[in-house]
């Protein structure tokens, strides 16, 4: 099966390269079979290599290089792949769920004109996607890391004539960018220290070259952390997310919820062994992780687009997954990562068949009553949810309790990310259910078309099965990662974190469809008002941004337009004119002005001379 | 005797182009197509060869496919040596494909004076060729020369609104410091013969009697403002904007794309090897000029609305790639500028054959009257969407690979320096992003009938394509070709010795 691997991302590959070089001329029927058959394929693979994989009886890490890519004085990369129970879990959740999504989207799509060059881009996202959990070296990794990049940039601004779509485009690629650009240098700096680039030799030389807490390693871990960050939409550089929701629902469901977004927490994940090393910067990314979760749900509560509010859970939920990397809870990270993927796609293709419905409607106060109209989205909607908020017995419950439990047990600053996590997880269980409320409870406010066809429902209904019971896969890091010491169950620690979620849902009941009580008092105040409009506009942040990065970049390059460098020759060269027209006066063409200038010359010639002479 | 075969049919070539002129004006592309060819069928096979021809060098020898040396001015020692090693026959590949893309690219835009243009695209050609393999100083000053007038023909006759003045400056700029470096020539033959009483300026010998510091550190600047300025490196970048902007499609090809690799050519073959000492001594001076380019080419390029301006500006950044690279003396960085020599050279060629032929249907380079192109030509917006992603750096293309192995080994140098100039990064991607933007996103009000870029168009940019993929999926075609040729060049300059690329 090992040597089938390089098929994995090379069948989404080919399809891409079939889309673009037909340049959209093949029916819709054949774009849609190439789309999704090239990842069903591919599906079909990782489920006969995890097959063979786990019918090992100690399952070993496969190892398998395609050939050697770079080989230049001490740097020798290849293109190899390396694959372990982590591997294949990420692979298991960007083919599964990446199947169900490209299946729901050959419906959802099907009115664009441009249906086949999102398909060719969605394709060249998996194959890239696929290649970064694949790699067994940064470099290969970053290949993977640059390409999901650019197939977001690409499916953001799917839409590339509203110019909009385009700033959030680009905003999505330049601000991840900048955290590329740190993990970039991270890499220099591992490269030079430990003369590699594969993770595995990195994790061995490192343990060797560097005692626990050592500088050099806690900077380049830092430095790998802001790629992380910048991918994964945390604190500082996550302003990013909610403006990529103008990409059309699928993608957002894809690659801004299920996929893309937990690269950041798969590649701390990965290099486990060299934070482990530099404890501090395992505290810093837990500090991001509990900042960024608390500030995405205050958003998350204030907004009125239905995919924003996606978005900034998505953003909170990805701030679990670092807090519990902070705390060194690796698989209940990956565990939330996987889980997260079920109900986070759920809810995205559920808003997906919403909107579908309601002509591109996206404001949830202009919905309402759609529990009847629209049932496969209402109880997607409602499964979803429950898994998001936590609630028992969903796939979002067992993850959260692990991660908050793992913070728990950590002790220290533990305590501090356990209060985070606890007072995220009563935000995210109201601004959850307040979506839930206000959408498919009250009265109808525009009336829906139709539900959308089977292709579309199906997609939600496997998911809503693993977002329910998602929870009960097991999954298979235990070799990856460090053995961690049973987590102890006793004390009231998790009836509590059991029954906020519930507490959430109760106050989320009461004030947005009970009404039992009004927030108005609130709202209305005027420190209320300014505090919403605060966390309406993500505390702020873009405007901090624009006035402190992008005004003053764009200022100075116009100012600088012109290049003041080429002003300086210019005036060289003005300078010269200057004198020549100058020197040009003394061609007077008088034969008198000669004389005399001669004469003149003559006399003061020897004036000098004989000045000389004398003194 | 190859190369030197190929010069002389191109100077042939270009005469019987400029003469067919007399008897159809569509004969003389044909005449430079053919030549092209023929040229092109003589250089590629070499690539093949093993380097087989060895001359000792500073005591360890160096390898080379051809080597011809005849007299030519005995008297002073000047002859016609000419040799081609791997980085030589590397350039000059590169030379002849970005020759047959400005052919190519020009093929319908020139409509006077036909035969003159192809006369002066050869001669610029042979010229480039001369640069690329000469191997005696006087020789090689001769050739700087020869490249520059026809393509200052180029500029000025075919040319934009602004081209006589643009011409002017090219001229200029590259004259002066052609003079800096004449005076450095002829510094190190005179000291070399008051030393061994014999006067040349045969490449080899000089290597061999190397000038004392204090002297050399001085003539080395000649040759190093000379080379930079061709770069073109801060602050003597102001010809290039011009120049590519006023330039005639296929002359801002030859220009971006080959003309300015001959300044880092000169560096590397030249500059370093001739003064090892001085220019280690510069070289944390030169990475800083590198990493300054590289930022300053980049923010000018974002404020640009020009669209050849912009992506002249991106040359200027693109470029200080190569030289923090070379002066970072390190094997990783050397082979990654190399690296990006070649990548840029076909990206920008692809981009300003790109803005030549919209410049050629919408009758401006004004981005603001641009936008929605996609609509127009979604072929074009397509493999314009490709090259501006190749040359902000997208790893599996020629042009990452490049810079960052520049930036991985400029690191081990020089960490704050290498730092500043990765935010080139961050700073490529804005630009490059708005001029994708500016030019073939958005929608335009006005209703436009532009025709797609077809088969002529598409048998120049697709070889570029395959060639930038090819470079960054299996770069270690470029590494091995060209290992032997640097760890020669830099034995006495590269930091922890040359290691090699496992050939």
């Amino acid at each position: 099966m090992t040597e089938l691997v390089y098929l994995i991302p090379l069948m989404p590959l080919i399809s891409f390269l079939v889309l673009v070089v037909s340049l959209g001329k093949l029916p819709k029927y054949l774009v849609a079979m190439l789309g999704v058959g090239s990842i069903a394929i591919s599906a079909f693979i990782v489920a006969l290599l995890a097959f063979e994989y786990f019918s090992q009886i100690n399952p070993e890490p496969y190892i398998v290089t395609i050939y050697t890519w770079m080989q230049v004085g001490s740097l020798k990369t290849d293109v190899g792949f390396y694959i372990d129970g982590l591997t294949l879990t990420m692979m298991f959740v960007i083919t599964g769920v990446g199947l169900l999504i490209h299946i729901y989207s050959s419906l959802f799509m099907a009115e664009d004109e441009d249906y086949s060059r999102f398909f060719s881009y969605m394709n060249l996202f998996v194959s890239a996607m696929l290649i970064l959990v694949l790699a067994d070296n940064l470099l290969l990794l970053f290949v993977g890391w640059e390409g999901v990049g650019l197939c977001s940039y690409l499916l953001v601004g799917f839409w590339h004539k509203d110019e909009a779509n385009g700033a959030a485009a680009r905003k999505a690629f330049i601000v991840t960018r900048i955290g590329d650009t740190a993990m970039a240098l991270g890499m220099f700096l591992l490269f030079m220290h430990l003369g590699t680039l594969n993770m595995q030799a990195m994790a061995q030389v490192a343990s060797q070259h560097w005692s626990v807490g050592d500088i050099t390693l806690t900077i380049a871990c830092l430095l790998l952390v802001g790629g992380a960050v910048g991918k994964s939409a945390q604190l500082p550089l996550q302003t990013w997310l909610p403006d990529a929701m103008a990409g059309p629902t699928p993608v957002s469901a894809l690659i801004h919820a299920a996929t893309m977004v937990t690269a950041g927490v798969y590649l701390i994940a990965r290099n486990h062994e060299l934070f482990l090393l530099a404890p501090t910067a395992l505290v810093v990314v837990g500090i991001i992780g509990s900042l960024t979760l608390l500030i995405a749900a205050f958003a998350a509560i204030t907004q009125t687009d239905i995919k924003r509010i996606l978005a900034y859970s998505t953003i909170s939920q990805i701030g679990y997954m670092f807090l519990a990397l902070g705390v060194g809870a690796w698989s209940a990270s990956i565990c939330h990562l996987m889980t997260h993927a079920f109900f986070k796609a759920l809810l995205f293709l559920a808003a997906g068949a919403v909107v579908y419905s309601l002509h591109h409607e996206h404001n949830i106060f202009r919905m309402g009553g759609l529990r009847k109209k629209l049932p496969v989205a209402f109880w997607s909607f409602m499964i979803g949810s429950a898994a998001l908020a936590a609630l028992p017995f969903t796939s979002g419950f067992y993850s959260k309790d692990l991660i908050l439990l793992a913070a728990a047990h950590h002790g220290g600053i533990g305590t501090w990310f356990l209060a985070a996590g606890l007072v995220g997880a009563l935000l995210t269980a109201v601004y959850s259910f307040r979506l839930v409320f206000i959408v498919f409870f009250g009265e109808v406010k525009t009336e829906p078309d139709a539900p959308a066809g089977w292709l579309m429902a199906m997609p939600l209904i496997i998911l809503c099965g693993l977002a329910l019971l998602g929870g009960l896969i097991i999954v298979p890091v235990e070799d990856v990662f460090p053995k961690v010491a049973e987590v102890d169950h006793g004390g009231p620690m998790p009836y509590v974190i059991a029954a906020i979620p519930i507490i959430g849902v109760l106050i989320a009941y009461l004030i947005f469809l009970k009404q039992a009580f009004s927030f108005t008092f609130f709202s209305e105040s005027a420190i209320g008002k300014q505090l919403i409009r605060f966390w309406y506009s993500h505390w702020a942040m873009d405007w901090l941004y624009d006035h402190l990065f992008v005004r003053p970049y764009s200022s100075i390059a116009n100012y600088n337009k012109k290049d003041f460098i080429d002003s300086i020759y210019n005036f060289l060269a003005d300078t010269i004119w200057v004198l020549h027209d100058y020197a040009t006066t003394l061609q007077t063409g008088q034969l008198r002005t000669y004389l005399l200038v001669m004469v003149g010359g003559l006399v003061l010639l020897i004036a000098v001379f004989l000045g000389a002479l004398l003194s | 005797m190859t190369v030197i075969a190929c010069m002389v049919i191109l100077f042939i070539g270009g005469v019987i182009a400029w003469l067919a002129q007399a008897w159809n004006k569509d004969w003389p592309k044909w005449v430079s197509l053919f030549t092209c060819a023929i040229v092109a069928a003589l250089i590629f096979p070499l690539f093949f060869e093993i380097p087989s021809i060895i001359v000792p060098v500073l005591g360890t020898p160096s390898y080379w496919i051809e080597l011809v040396d005849i007299d030519w001015i005995p008297r002073f020692g000047i002859g016609i040596t000419i040799g081609l090693d791997g980085l030589s026959l590397l350039m000059v590949m590169l030379t002849i494909f970005l020759g047959f893309v400005a052919l190519i690219s020009s093929w319908t835009e020139i409509k006077e004076r036909s035969g003159f243009f192809q006369f002066n695209l050869l001669w610029t050609l042979a010229g480039v060729i001369g640069v690329f393999t000469s191997l005696d100083l006087f020789l090689f000053f001769f050739f700087w020369e020869v490249m520059l007038i026809p393509m200052y023909f180029l500029i000025a006759i075919w040319g934009h609104e602004n081209r006589a003045y643009a011409a002017m400056k090219f001229f200029l700029f590259t004259q002066v410091s052609g003079l800096l470096m004449l005076i450095s020539i002829l510094t190190l033959a005179l000291y070399g013969a008051n030393q061994t009483g014999e006067l040349t300026f045969n490449y080899f010998e000089l290597l061999d009697h190397q000038l004392p510091p204090d002297i050399g550190y001085y003539v080395m600047l000649g040759f190093f403002i000379a080379f930079i300025v061709k770069l073109p490196a801060f602050p003597f970048h102001p010809w290039l904007p011009d120049a590519h902007t006023q330039a005639p499609t296929a002359a801002s090809v030859l220009l971006a794309g080959i003309l300015l690799k001959t300044g880092a050519y000169g560096l590397i073959r030249f500059t370093i090897p001739l003064f090892p000492t001085a220019s280690q001594q510069i070289a944390e001076i030169a990475m800083f000029i590198g990493a300054i380019s590289i930022i300053y080419g980049a923010v000018l390029a974002f404020a640009q609305t020009d669209f050849k301006r912009l992506v002249a500006y991106s040359s200027v950044s693109h470029m200080g790639f190569v030289l923090l690279g070379l002066y970072a003396f390190n094997e990783i960085a050397i082979q990654g500028a190399v690296m990006q020599m070649v990548a840029h050279g076909f990206s920008t060629a692809a981009l300003f054959m790109i803005a030549g032929a919209i410049q050629h249907r919408l009758h401006t380079r004004d981005m603001r009257k641009m936008g929605g192109l996609w609509h127009d030509m979604p072929r074009m917006g397509a493999i314009a969407l490709f090259f501006i992603v190749a040359s902000l750096g997208m790893p599996g293309l020629g042009n990452f690979v490049g810079e960052f192995l520049v930036l991985m080994g400029a690191f081990q140098t020089d960490m704050l320096v290498t730092s500043i100039a990765a935010l080139g990064l961050i700073t490529g991607a804005v630009y490059s992003l708005i001029a994708m933007q500016k030019v073939f996103q958005g929608s335009s009000e006005e209703k436009r009938n532009l025709i797609d870029i077809g088969g002529r168009e598409l048998w120049a940019l697709i070889p570029l394509i395959i060639g930038l993929i090819w470079l960054g999926v299996y770069p270690q075609t470029i590494f091995d070709r060209v290992d032997p040729v640097l760890s020669s060049l830099f034995q006495h300059t590269v930091n922890g010795g040359w290691i090699g690329s496992g050939l």
